[in-house]
């Protein structure tokens, strides 16, 4: 069974055709990265995939159960999990009361009206878990947005965990980040459990060939090539028009 | 948390103690403040909470206020009924405006709000054999409990009053604590990532909504047996209005600024007691001061004194 299956899907915005018949499969536990230049369509391929914007045409299937329809928050309790290219985590809320909002989402009790959140303290044990595992535990009671630019991207990828996600979409997670702070997204995608699958859009090539199985290619809203990361390194089309515009 | 419980419980027994040391008029007055806390406290679970501004949370207030106002004039002063009836007129109308006005966000919201509003003040206003229009309903009477005091002398009201207002401010800590209300915290900072997080954002919002509606209603059931009198002014904007400020000017998202706020803008109404328009001009100037002076309400006013005393 594929984890994720997009059968040519398009999405247009008005007149501008941002996706145009798109097809990709990922089995489970695979990790995928998702290259192409800038507005070739792959933060919209997310957004459709989390139900953020509805297609245009196509479908979108997890785990065989087709989700086209199905609203974001529904996608995410059967297992679905993303970040996004611009950070908009919870800017006044502290580390902690942020990962608690994540931890929360999909737990039974997210709910519950008549008892005080502190009652649940499960809910806790495991927010302070996973900042402890994550390496954010001193920053438990800050407010986010006095965090550095890259421990936001970590806190960000830490909400995404937080519901131990099947299918994880990470847009761009270290877009913006300095050398060191890249290293750190990195080391910490490497640790995430194998039995996630992972798509990863990511403009570093370098950093997306070293975490993925396999390559897609978007270009213009189609997929100009699919394949193991040795094909898609000798891909002469791929050379010309992504590396070519980009690698400088 | 338990700091928190502890000035509450302060809080509580000062409100139980004022009767022995206010006049009759003084009295009357705090019993104003109370229910205008409800009020704006209701009101801040959706602005301070869950992030949305409504204008027309009178609507809710005014609503419960007629339904008591009518069923006790012209059907049985009978509070097992009337009381009741007006809180589910509250929710039951706040159901209905909130199915459209959660279709829109941000300004959209504010306007939408506001236009639900009018037409209920519309209405009041133009159904005169129902609701005596501008005339409003005069000579509610107050309700007969099975008690030895009667609520028609100011103390025992006084006291049936501040029961409401510390059952509602208990209630109402309690939902902003709990999962769902810290659901609202999270939708009014960020709905987009709430969704991808798992939250059903729109159902949190209707709940917030319908609960922020009951809350507005208690406060119209206790002001018609208070004021005895039910006009189309309770529904109008400036009501709205006012109610906004109140939660401005107090803090929104602090639940105990907004009762503050409503407590010194009725205390300023009373003591500038002036013709509707210089009222107006008032809350504007109100409204420019604490915006420009007090962004976070006098509660974020005193925390900033608080913490820099402390660093
Ligand atoms: N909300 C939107 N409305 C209109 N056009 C959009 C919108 N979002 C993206 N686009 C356009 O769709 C194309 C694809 O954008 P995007 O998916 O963000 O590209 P990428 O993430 O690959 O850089 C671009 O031309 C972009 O300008
Ligand atoms: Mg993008």
């Amino acid at each position: 069974m594929t984890a994720l299956e997009i059968d040519a899907l398009s999405h247009h915005f008005g007149g501008l055709t941002a996706l145009s018949n798109v097809s990709l499969a990922v089995a489970p536990g695979e990790r995928l990265a998702i290259i192409g230049p800038n507005g070739a369509g792959k933060t919209t391929l997310f957004d459709l995939v989390t139900g953020i914007i509805r297609p245009s045409a196509g479908r979108i299937r997890l785990f065989g159960q087709d989700v086209t329809r199905l609203p974001t928050h529904r996608r995410a309790r059967l297992g679905l999990a993303r970040t996004f290219q611009i950070t908009t985590l919870f800017p006044r809320l502290t580390v902690l009361d942020s990962v608690l909002l994540a931890v929360q989402g999909l737990d039974p009790v997210r709910f519950t009206v008549h008892r005080s959140r502190e009652r649940y303290g499960h809910l806790r044990e495991r927010a302070e878990s996973l900042l402890a595992d994550w390496g954010l535990a001193d920053r438990a009671r800050q407010v986010t947005r006095q965090l550095s630019y890259g421990e936001q991207r970590q806190v960000e990828l830490v909400l995404a965990l937080a519901g131990v996600p099947k299918v994880l979409l990470l847009d761009e997670p270290t877009a913006g980040l300095s050398p060191a702070e890249t290293a750190s997204v990195v080391e910490m995608i490497r640790r995430f459990s194998r039995d996630t699958t992972i798509l990863l859009i990511e403009h570093d090539m370098d950093v997306a060939l070293d975490l993925v199985d396999r390559v897609a290619v978007l270009f213009q809203g189609r997929v100009l090539a699919e394949g193991s990361k040795d094909q898609i390194r000798s891909d002469r089309e791929v050379a010309a028009i992504y590396l070519g515009t980009d690698d400088a | 948390m338990n700091a928190r419980v502890a000035s509450g419980a302060v809080a509580l027994a000062v409100l139980i103690g004022l009767p022995a040391v206010l006049s009759s008029y003084q009295l009357s007055l705090l019993t104003k403040m109370l229910i205008f806390g409800i009020f704006a406290m209701s009101l801040d679970l959706l602005l301070g909470y869950a992030g949305l501004p409504s204008l027309g949370h009178a609507a809710y207030f005014g609503v419960a206020a007629y339904t008591v106002g009518l069923l006790a004039l012209r059907v049985a002063n009978n509070f097992w009924i009337d009381f009741p009836a007006g809180l589910l007129m509250a929710a039951a109308v706040s159901a209905l405006f909130g199915l459209f006005a959660l279709r829109t966000r941000g300004s959209y919201f504010l306007m939408i709000t506001l236009a639900l509003g009018q037409v209920l003040w519309g209405i009041a206003f133009g159904w005169r054999s129902l609701t005596g229009g501008d005339d409003g309903l005069p000579s509610v009477p107050r309700p007969r409990l099975p008690l030895p005091w009667a609520l028609t002398e100011g103390v025992p009201f006084y006291y049936f009053v501040l029961i409401c207002f510390a059952l509602a401010t208990g209630l109402l800590a309690l939902v902003v604590s709990s999962p769902f209300g810290q659901a609202l915290i999270g939708i009014r900072e960020s709905e987009r990532r709430m969704e991808v997080l798992g939250y059903d954002v729109w159902r949190y919002k209707y709940v917030a909504f319908v609960l922020a509606g009951l809350f507005a209603g208690l406060a119209g059931n206790l002001f018609v047996y208070f004021n005895g009198f039910v006009s189309p002014s309770y529904l109008n904007i400036v009501f709205s209005a006012s109610a906004l400020l109140m939660v401005i000017l107090g803090g929104a998202g602090t639940l105990v600024g907004p009762a503050i706020g409503a407590a010194v803008i009725v205390g300023l109404e009373n003591l500038i007691s002036a013709y509707m328009e210089r009222w107006v001009l008032v809350l504007g100037v109100i409204y420019v001061l604490v915006t420009l002076f007090a962004p976070s309400g006098l509660v974020g006013l005193v925390r900033q004194r608080l913490g820099r005393s402390r660093a």
